[in-house]
């Protein structure tokens, strides 16, 4: 075994100077967060950096829902997941079919709706979200799911589309004309050649449309407002009604919460990440 | 629907009806859905909005608002300052992360968490370190020196530049990928044959990273800056807009107009911010049809 020449040791360090700074930068706010959650409120507030007495008290009384600002936890939760998924569902099926009509039927005009869509992007979200809470309030669906599963249907759908469309152009004309010549109609086309081959991508699609309903705050909150109705991240920022919060318990909550999105993050990691950056480097 | 069939009209022939293939009357279903998606939640509430904003009463109004003036000036402060800051710093770290060593690429999973976790918590997080009398910082300031550290979100300045770091610790990640893409799409070879000729890292940077990374950046530095104006959460769950409103920004001000019940004011305060919007969309368009 040789050993590492001064030139090496150097380049390391230098590495390491870098590295460390960046690990704390991203692991402090983090850190923090998972430090509440473990903590008795005593030692939560004194600023230390391990509790003298770590419990796992706080997430007792967030799943028993013992606590004023946590009363209706459950239902919050159960919301979220429905709006998810449901936003994961409708995306997908919408952005499929758009995406199948766009590449493979041509038909007329698709690339200029596909154009006209990702120009949705170029409306700063804050800046749609006003129009779109009187817009709602037109449709009579403020306060109603519906309202929120919409808007964040509106937001997946265009770069759900674009994806799709990226992805199916990708397969073979041939296994469509194929399909013709066997007499398939488009129908059948669409739900026997087209569904299974498109599978990888329609995990990673719904995915990220599932994740970003979750994720969701300025839509949840401004759409809906009944404590029975909203989602989980719109009851956190309502902790902040009280001077005297109790910031452990909104911790936990909120450790609870990032959980499941972080998790389904890195399972799909090698999809997600793919997925984007390979449109980014083509623009 | 108009927009399906606009492309049709140009080739001349028999009546649309039956001029369609079966195909293309799937195509046209198919499609449909996402149309009225589209009619409905986005060209509608945009020309709404519009329309909402069409009295110039609201404008003075908003002249005479001090809040307003002060939130387009720290709106142009979050975008030129933080944006390129930003960029800048995640150009560099997609340099340390194109480094082949295993714990960089571990580090690089790690580095991932702030985009992959929602924002909520972890801004409340920030928000609650930043306490004066309870946060960890002042906490450790204290032990540290014996004085009480400053009070973090009372003092406009201090609030905004907190407010930035927030915005930069959530989406850091994102660009940073995004250049470690395009950077590691540069050939091998440009540096292997420059390192032959003894080329500083500044002349590799200089000579070969940036020339072919220049477009990805701008390009991404433009709708970043497009994507931070509708930027909400880091301030609003951050500093909520104070002190005083002091620290709102343009995305934080037509919320809260829509909040005390003034549509048309919020929706005025977005038509002001188009002179930042539309420059910012005309480079990108240009950009990307090249």
């Amino acid at each position: 075994m040789k050993l590492p020449s001064l030139r090496d040791v150097a380049t390391e360090a230098r590495l390491l100077l870098i590295g460390i700074p960046v690990f704390l930068w991203t692991m402090i706010p983090i850190y923090h967060m998972f430090l509440f959650a473990i903590s008795p409120k005593e030692d939560a507030f004194s600023g230390k950096l391990w509790p003298d007495h770590p419990t796992l008290h706080n997430f007792e009384i967030v799943f028993k829902q013992q606590h004023y600002f946590l009363r209706d936890f459950y239902v919050q939760f159960w919301n979220s997941t429905l709006i998810a998924v449901s936003v994961g569902v409708l995306t997908l099926f919408i952005a499929t079919a758009a995406a199948f009509s766009i590449s493979r039927l041509k038909v007329p005009g698709g690339r200029a709706v596909l154009n006209l869509a990702l120009f949705t992007y170029f409306i700063p979200a804050a800046f749609l979200a006003v129009p779109m809470y009187r817009t709602m309030g037109n449709y009579g669906l403020l306060n109603n799911h519906w309202s929120l599963i919409l808007a964040m249907v509106t937001i997946a759908s265009p770069y759900a589309i674009w994806v799709l469309k990226q992805a199916s152009d990708k397969l073979p004309v041939e296994l469509d004309e194929a399909a013709v010549m066997d007499g398939a109609t488009t129908l059948q086309i669409f739900r026997l050649v087209y569904l299974p081959l498109m599978m990888p991508s329609l995990v990673a699609i719904g995915t990220y449309a599932v994740l970003l309903a979750w994720n969701e705050y300025l839509y949840a909150f401004l759409l809906l407002s009944n404590d029975r109705e909203i989602t989980l991240p719109v009851a956190l920022g309502n902790f902040l009604a009280a001077d005297d919060s109790p910031w452990e318990l909104l911790m936990t909550t909120g450790f609870i919460y990032a959980l499941p999105p972080a998790a389904v993050y890195y399972a799909f990691r090698r999809y997600m990440v793919g997925g984007l950056t390979a449109g980014a480097v083509k623009s | 629907m108009a927009i399906t069939l606009s492309g049709d009209q140009a080739i001349p022939g028999p009546p649309l009806s039956s001029r369609l293939t079966p195909a293309q009357v799937w195509g046209i279903i198919l499609l449909a859905p996402y149309l009225l998606v589209f009619l409905a939640f986005v060209v509608y509430p945009v020309c709404y909005g519009l329309w909402l904003a069409r009295a110039p009463s609201n404008y003075v109004a908003l002249y005479n608002d001090p809040i307003f003036a002060r939130a387009a000036i720290n709106t142009l402060i979050f975008l030129v300052i933080g944006i390129n800051v930003k960029m800048l710093i995640a150009l560099f770290l997609s340099g340390f992360f194109a480094q082949q060593r295993t714990w960089i690429r571990w580090l690089s999973v790690i580095f991932i968490l702030p985009w992959a976790v929602p924002s909520i918590p972890t801004i409340l997080s920030v928000r609650f370190m930043l306490n004066p009398e309870w946060g960890m910082i002042n906490h450790f300031i204290f032990s540290f020196t014996g004085d009480d550290g400053p009070n973090w979100l009372n003092d406009p300045t201090v609030a905004l530049t907190m407010a930035i770091a927030v915005h930069i610790w959530k989406s850091l990640p994102f660009w940073t990928l995004i250049l470690i893409t395009g950077r590691l799409a540069i050939s091998h070879d440009l540096f292997e044959a420059a390192e032959v000729d003894g080329a500083s890292w500044w002349q590799k940077f200089r000579y070969i990273t940036w020339p072919s990374m220049q477009t990805l950046y701008v390009t991404c530095t433009l709708l970043s800056m497009i994507w931070t104006l509708g930027d909400f959460n880091s301030v609003y769950l951050l500093t909520g807009g104070g002190p005083a409103d002091l620290t709102h920004v343009l995305a934080t001000l037509g919320i809260r107009y829509l909040r005390l019940d003034q549509l048309s004011l919020a929706m005025a305060s977005i038509v002001c911010a188009m002179p930042f919007v539309l420059p910012l969309v005309y480079f990108m368009m240009k950009r990307l049809s090249r």
